[in-house]
């Protein structure tokens, strides 16, 4: 019997899809057994869709064109 | 550097013309990444001036060593390599920050933190606006140790594999997946907070 420590311990890889069929087969069981379980990987799947490809800002202008200063200053010396 | 035609050219394409000495290819390089490189070292140092030293400097010694990237991995996962080496030099120099290794061993499998289960909504982030949204999911970020912080940036929000951040970072496979667990786990804890099904707190005023 999978314990609630071994499905937590578990969790990641179960919602990375990593797991062996057997393994993924454990715990699927478990959570249809446990509700607290069911929340915790339901809301952790949630967490993990809401940031996953989250693009960034937009650098800010002034930090931009500093950058591009100092690597043309860099390119104009070329390359070691 | 104000060149669009590279745009749409393949990454290997462009490392091999920026080796070849093509300067506007190595620009482009730049502008790919520069967002998410700015945003890594920001969450790694937590300092706006820190980072945009990181990301100079980061690209700088892109830049420099273009020779020595091999191209058997993504050039993306070479420049975080660089910049998480010159965020943790930055925190190094600053002290104040006694967890400035990733590679502080930690314990695994143990207290991983559980404490409010709450059901959320179905699409809970449509309660918020955009900006309302951004600004609670980048503090949650903020709010996790440093040693949790780059392993979920990397891997959740840029996507990187296990391996690729494994790699990045320094650590074994081991060390980034017990990471990323306990960050998911202190994620999914902060959000709770603002994603939970109404009338499922007791506690609730409205």
């Amino acid at each position: 019997m999978l314990t609630c420590k071994d499905f937590l311990s578990e969790l990641s890889d179960y919602l990375d899809e990593s797991l062996d069929a057997g393994l993924r087969a454990k715990l699927e069981q478990h959570i249809t057994e446990c509700p607290n379980c069911w929340v915790i990987a339901d809301t952790t799947r949630k967490t993990i869709q809401i940031y996953k490809g989250m693009e960034p800002y937009p650098i800010p202008s002034d930090v931009e064109s500093r950058l591009m200063r100092a690597l043309e200053k860099k390119m104009a010396a070329g390359r070691k | 550097m104000t060149v669009s035609s590279q745009a749409g050219i393949d990454e290997a394409t462009l490392v091999a013309q920026a080796r070849e000495g093509d300067t506007a290819a190595f620009g482009e390089l730049v502008r790919r990444y520069e967002g998410k490189i700015f945003r890594l070292a920001q969450h790694v140092t937590q300092s706006r001036e820190d980072a945009e030293d990181v990301l100079q400097e980061t690209f700088m010694k892109a830049y420099e060593h273009l020779d020595q990237f091999q191209g058997n991995s993504k050039f993306y996962t070479w420049i975080v390599r660089i910049a998480v080496n010159q965020a943790l030099m930055k925190l190094r120099r600053r002290k104040t920050d006694k967890s400035v290794s990733l590679d502080d061993t930690i314990d695994t499998g143990e207290d991983t933190i559980v404490r409010e289960i709450a059901a959320w909504d179905e699409d809970p982030e449509q309660r918020y606006s955009r900006e309302e949204l951004g600004g609670i999911l980048d503090s949650a970020v903020q709010s996790l140790e440093p040693l949790y912080r780059s392993v979920f940036v990397l891997r959740d929000i840029d996507e990187l594999s296990t391996e690729e951040t494994a790699d990045a970072l320094g650590l074994s496979v081991p060390a980034v997946k017990s990471r990323l667990l306990r960050a998911r786990l202190q994620l999914r804890e902060k959000l709770t907070r603002y994603f939970k099904r109404k009338g499922d707190d007791a506690f609730a005023y409205l």
